[in-house]
């Protein structure tokens, strides 16, 4: 692991515009909101958050599927933010995807071989014989076998498909590979295997990862470090350990908590610790101040006022929320939401 | 694959023999006698015993159906009631006519609609989807034989770029024949095309939102690439299984625009053989029209299994 970045994302924004019926005029909506990140190379990066938070708006600009609206995102010498979704091929082969359910991400029509040998046959110069070779060579780095090449995706099972995804993405030798939700489609047995096949590769090819879930407890196993993402803004970012041990963000807590307890005395503690949240309008978009505050159990008249800044945390990495902030502002946290 | 095809033609015989039956029972039921249209109003008794004895007709109807069925067996089909040609001939001398009308408005059908379905669904709710959109309801709408009549009206008679009327054969001059048949084809395959564009829109939508698409996009495929290999033999999928139907009915259609162009085709021998009641005629046209339809039935199978591995059998 070097200290330069493999990629590193300045002040994102990504929007949609809603079309209207008739094809113009339509509202705006801010998926990603100013988010900043970090990965190096080798390393592992888990953005977690619940669905609709941006994270997969975040894959998808990395991959150049969307447009970014505002920020960079420098990705060796190059800013991809600037390239909109226009992406030369040296940039396109050295970031791949692994995508979320791999009973759609195959192509049905296509034998094993044509979807491992795709990118290959697009990016590289290699003949038909040099691909075979090398779509054997992937399998095995995927545990399948040569005797696999010939068939269609729909003769395996879901983790066997998501091993064909990721022999697919592995072809190329990418720097950065993009998993969003890889294993979430996936019975929890396979879950591991996939897991464990993908923190394997890595530590064999050098890869880095942008690992996007919604299960921090399974981020949390692989990743060097952990972004937790809520309603298009990173709150908390930190090494692996540190955010899942000692969570500064409320909503890190939050999500935390909703992973079950094997103890039921343990669950019942907690639960019974757990303060009830205002349960309001998550959905609502808070156009100034912190986006948690409607669910935020520590709310205080401040976190309407002004999106709370990045405060260091102890142990690493940062927190968006004001309880970290060096001075309170006289206020206590929970009387005013 | 080899063993659909088979099954498929083994289908076929039970089928025409259920087809001839069905037709030489419906054909014996008219009230109207064939004899009285042959020897016209002013024809004695001793003549109408005459014809009738002739043409077999005097004999019971199982009879004469099983007569029939062990000629057409060996590929004769009888001789027709009027002028005293084969049938067979007659049918073989027609057949690439008709299907000349039908292999053009198919492929007229399957380019336009394929390219508007694709075009419109590329851009979901832009002017080119809308007009796509509009230009469907409009060719489903418009009846074929006038559609013809307005081609005729505007490219024949008043540009002089088409002939009005007739047929050329592909054997005696192809840029004539291609002259001759582009317009009835136009006529003919607007409809479908417009069907067909629907079909290719909706599942084209569909199949652009999955993620196999985002997946080839991410890997940095070429546009073409994503959308022609990944997207369009996977929409083409339902499309296959209504091409199909489709094609019958551009089959049954060319019997129609045969008449507005004045082309000799089997829709013209299929009115003549009705209005005359030519028995032999009549159930040669119907079998030949029944392969047709099955033989592109089987056709389109095959299509279908080749875009789509999970219909194969294993």
């Amino acid at each position: 692991m070097t200290d330069k970045p493999l990629l590193e994302i300045t002040d994102l924004d990504v929007t949609y515009r809603d079309r209207s019926l008739l094809g113009f005029g339509g509202r705006t909506f801010h998926a990603v909101k100013g988010a900043n990140l970090v990965i190096r190379a080798g390393e592992t990066l888990g953005l977690v958050g619940e669905s609709g938070s941006g994270k997969s708006s975040i894959a998808n600009t990395v991959l150049g599927l969307v447009p970014a609206s505002g920020g960079s995102i420098r990705f060796g010498d190059v800013d991809l933010a600037a390239m909109k979704t226009r992406y030369p091929p040296a940039v396109r082969s050295r970031i791949q995807a692994v995508f979320q359910d791999p009973y759609s991400s195959l192509n049905a029509s296509m034998t094993v071989e044509a979807i491992v040998t795709e990118p290959l046959r697009v990016h590289t110069a290699m003949n038909r014989a040099e691909r075979r070779d090398r779509a054997v060579e992937l399998l095995k780095l995927v545990s399948l076998s040569e005797e696999h090449l010939t068939r269609h995706p729909h003769q395996f099972s879901g983790g066997q498909r998501q091993r064909i995804a990721i022999a697919s993405a592995l072809a190329l030798q990418p720097k950065l590979i993009v998993l969003d939700e890889p294993v979430s489609a996936l019975d929890v047995s396979t879950q591991n295997q996939i897991i464990n096949l993908l923190y394997e590769r890595r530590e064999e090819l050098g890869i880095a990862y942008l690992l996007i879930a919604h299960d921090l407890a399974l981020v949390h196993h692989i990743s060097d470090r952990i972004a937790v993402m809520y309603l298009g803004h990173i709150v908390e970012e930190g090494p692996s350990d540190r955010v899942y041990r000692a969570p500064a963000h409320p909503y890190t807590k939050a999500l935390l908590d909703a992973v079950p307890l094997l103890d039921p005395a343990a669950q019942r503690r907690r639960r019974a610790a757990r303060k009830i949240a205002p349960a309001q309008d998550a959905t609502r978009v808070a156009e100034t101040g912190c986006p948690y505050r409607n669910r935020c159990p520590s709310a205080m008249a401040r976190c309407a006022q002004h999106m709370p800044p990045a405060y260091p945390v102890e142990g690493g990495g940062t927190a968006s929320c004001f309880l970290l902030a060096p001075d309170t502002g006289g206020e206590t946290p929970g009387e005013a939401a | 694959m080899l063993k659909l095809i088979v099954q498929r033609l083994l289908a076929l015989v039970p089928l025409l023999f259920i087809v001839s039956v069905l037709t030489f029972s419906f054909t014996s039921l008219l009230p109207s006698d064939p004899v009285d249209l042959i020897i016209g109003d002013a024809g004695t008794q001793e003549q109408y015993e005459m014809v009738r004895h002739r043409l077999g007709l005097d004999e019971p109807v199982h009879l004469r159906y099983l007569q029939w069925l062990g000629r057409a067996v060996q590929g004769d089909l009888g001789t027709s009631f009027f002028n005293s040609v084969s049938v067979t001939g007659a049918v073989m001398q027609r057949l690439p006519v008709t299907l000349s009308l039908t292999v053009m408005s198919a492929i007229i059908a399957i380019v336009i609609g394929v390219a508007a379905g694709v075009a419109a669904a590329l851009r979901p709710r832009s002017w080119i989807d809308r007009f796509a959109t509009l230009g469907a309801t409009f060719g489903q709408a418009v009846p074929n034989f006038w559609f013809g009549l307005i081609l005729v009206a505007i490219f024949a008679v008043n540009l002089r770029w088409f002939p009005a009327t007739g047929f050329t054969p592909l054997t005696q001059s192809p840029w004539e024949w291609l002259r001759s048949v582009i317009l009835p084809s136009i006529a003919l395959g607007t409809s479908s095309s417009a069907a067909i564009a629907r079909q290719v829109r909706s599942a084209m939508v569909g199949v652009l939102q999955q993620d196999y698409i985002r997946a080839a996009r991410a890997q940095g495929l070429p546009f073409r690439r994503v959308i022609f290999r990944h997207a369009l033999t996977n929409a083409m999928v339902p499309v296959v299984a209504v091409l199909s139907f489709q094609i019958t009915v551009l089959l049954g259609g060319a019997l129609i625009v045969e008449q507005v162009f004045a082309i000799n085709g089997l829709g013209t021998l299929a009115i003549g053989a009705v209005r005359q009641q030519d028995i032999p005629m009549l159930q040669g046209l119907v079998l030949v029209m029944v392969a047709l339809v099955v033989a592109v039935q089987l056709a389109t199978d095959v299509i279908y299994g080749l875009i789509n591995p999970k219909a194969r059998p294993s």
